[in-house]
């Protein structure tokens, strides 16, 4: 019955081992580094991105075709979004940005075939892709201003008592943001893919109980397609917030003073 | 089936298990994992239950994470490298070179469109003169033929005035001629009058002053 298991589709497994540093030996002990199932895709997520777009400029022509026009209204489409949050001067992340948004696009899709793993669906990756953001926002923000960053936790024109409270809040609000970004991503895609499974399962657990359960199965085969038209929705969706969200960090780091 | 589970997850391996677990790295499915609960795979959206009973979320599994990241930095890192570097430059050297060639050429019409102006204007420019000449030379025309008009008119005028009063002055001669054979007529008749009434011969001169004296009277 694993073929029903909502959370069986999440299991990371070794293609082969490549090291463990540390540990006694035994199992679970050290950092063990391995070539994954979630590794192959992320591999696959960058070939599939880079061949994309290499093989849909390759043709170079003034009157694009359908290939080409895809990849320039995505290059367009992240541009535009990043210039319209973070300025001119945000241009220079443009690459960072939409290798963001293509990764966790091309991720969630991913997900969308069967028996396909989707690396987007744990806290991990997203949690580091989220720091990477905040430690750019960071570390660009305080080469680029210096001291002037800090700006960004005390906007100008509030009178000095009122400080003492919005400080705090600007911190703990630049401080949550890895947080919710990471957390958002995960969870609509762990849950969105949990749903699915569910629901398809009970088509699969009902089809095995004869025929009354075929007529059962007939709900939550139609809510299986149903989700499975809002899980591609959501894929998409949660990767462009995923690029909005670091646009507009970004913008933080390039325009501290609000 | 296989029921993947974790080894560092599961404390006690069982016996069955214990070989693979040794030699297998975590992640592996195990053959025959220990604590498998059908009735938890029926409702398996309880975290974990239904894939073992160590209860780590695979998601949450810490195991896991020095391979995700490692690979995510690789993959990210190439990806960055890759877009950065190769494919979008490509794309928008294609894009920037569309709009250089959308901008020259609109410019190539706006430059045409500029020389047709400048041409219609031209011609327009060039029938107004053409017009005011044609104008011009019309009125001129209409000028000089009313000044050769007038002239002739005159002289034919001045022409017709000599004549009148050169025709005037002849019949005021003529008039006059004929008035002085009046008086000599008068005189002849009064003569002649005189003679027949009164039998008397008169002389010439005393008739001719009679009439005279009864002609002022």
């Amino acid at each position: 019955m694993a073929g029903t298991d909502p959370i069986h589709q999440f299991v990371i497994e070794d293609i082969f081992p490549i090291a463990t540093i540390g540990g006694d030996g035994t199992e679970g002990s050290g950092l063990h580094f391995a070539f994954t199932n979630s590794s192959l895709y992320m591999v696959l997520a960058v070939v599939v991105i880079t061949g994309f777009l290499l093989l849909a400029s390759s043709r170079r022509s003034i009157v694009p075709g359908r290939l080409q026009l895809l990849s320039e209204m995505l290059y367009e489409f992240i541009a535009n979004m990043l210039r319209s949050s973070a300025g001119t001067e945000g241009m220079k992340f443009f690459p960072f940005v939409f290798s963001l948004f293509a990764f966790v696009l091309v991720g969630n899709l991913f997900g969308m075939f069967p028996y396909a793993f989707t690396f987007t669906s744990h806290i991990i990756v997203t949690f580091a892709l989220a720091m990477l953001v905040i430690s750019v926002v960071f570390i660009y923000g305080v080469v680029r201003h210096g001291f002037k960053f800090f700006k960004l936790f005390a906007p100008a024109g509030i009178p000095t008592p009122i400080l003492f409270i919005v400080v705090p809040i600007e911190i703990v609000s630049f401080l949550s943001r890895p947080i919710s970004l990471s957390v958002r991503l995960f969870g609509n895609i762990l849950a969105g893919h949990i749903t699915l499974k569910v629901f398809t399962g009970f088509v699969v657990t009902l089809g095995a109980a004869g025929f009354l359960g075929w007529m059962g199965a007939i709900l939550p085969l139609f809510m299986g397609v149903a989700l499975t038209a809002l899980e591609f929705l959501v894929a998409a969706v949660q990767a462009y917030v995923f690029a909005v969200l670091t646009s507009m960090y970004l913008n933080d780091a390039v325009h501290p003073s609000h | 089936m296989a029921t993947p589970a974790f080894a560092q997850e599961a404390e006690t391996p069982s016996e069955q298990n214990l070989d693979t677990v040794i030699d297998v790295p975590h992640g592996e499915p195990i053959e025959g994992a220990t604590g498998h609960d059908p009735a938890a795979e029926q409702h398996g959206t309880e975290v974990g239950a239904g894939e073992h009973d160590t209860g780590v979320f695979p998601p949450f599994d810490p195991a896991t994470f020095p391979s995700q990241l490692l690979w995510l930095a690789i993959t990210f890192a190439a990806l960055y490298l890759l877009m950065s570097k190769l494919a979008l430059p490509r794309v928008g050297s294609i894009i920037a070179e569309r709009k250089a060639r959308l901008d020259a050429d609109l410019a190539a019409a706006d430059a045409s469109r500029q020389k047709t102006d400048a041409a219609i204007a031209a011609y327009e420019a060039a029938l107004a003169a053409a017009k005011s000449k044609a104008q011009g030379i019309a009125t001129e025309t209409r000028e000089s033929i009313q000044v050769e008009l007038a002239a002739k008119r005159q002289a034919v005028e001045t022409d017709l005035a000599g004549r009148m009063s050169a025709a005037e002055s002849r019949i005021a001669q003529t008039k006059a001629a004929a008035l002085t054979q009046v008086d000599e007529i008068a005189a002849t008749t009064a003569q002649t009058i005189v003679a027949q009434l009164v039998g008397e011969v008169v002389s010439p001169d005393s008739v001719r002053a009679a009439v005279a004296k009864v002609g002022k009277e």
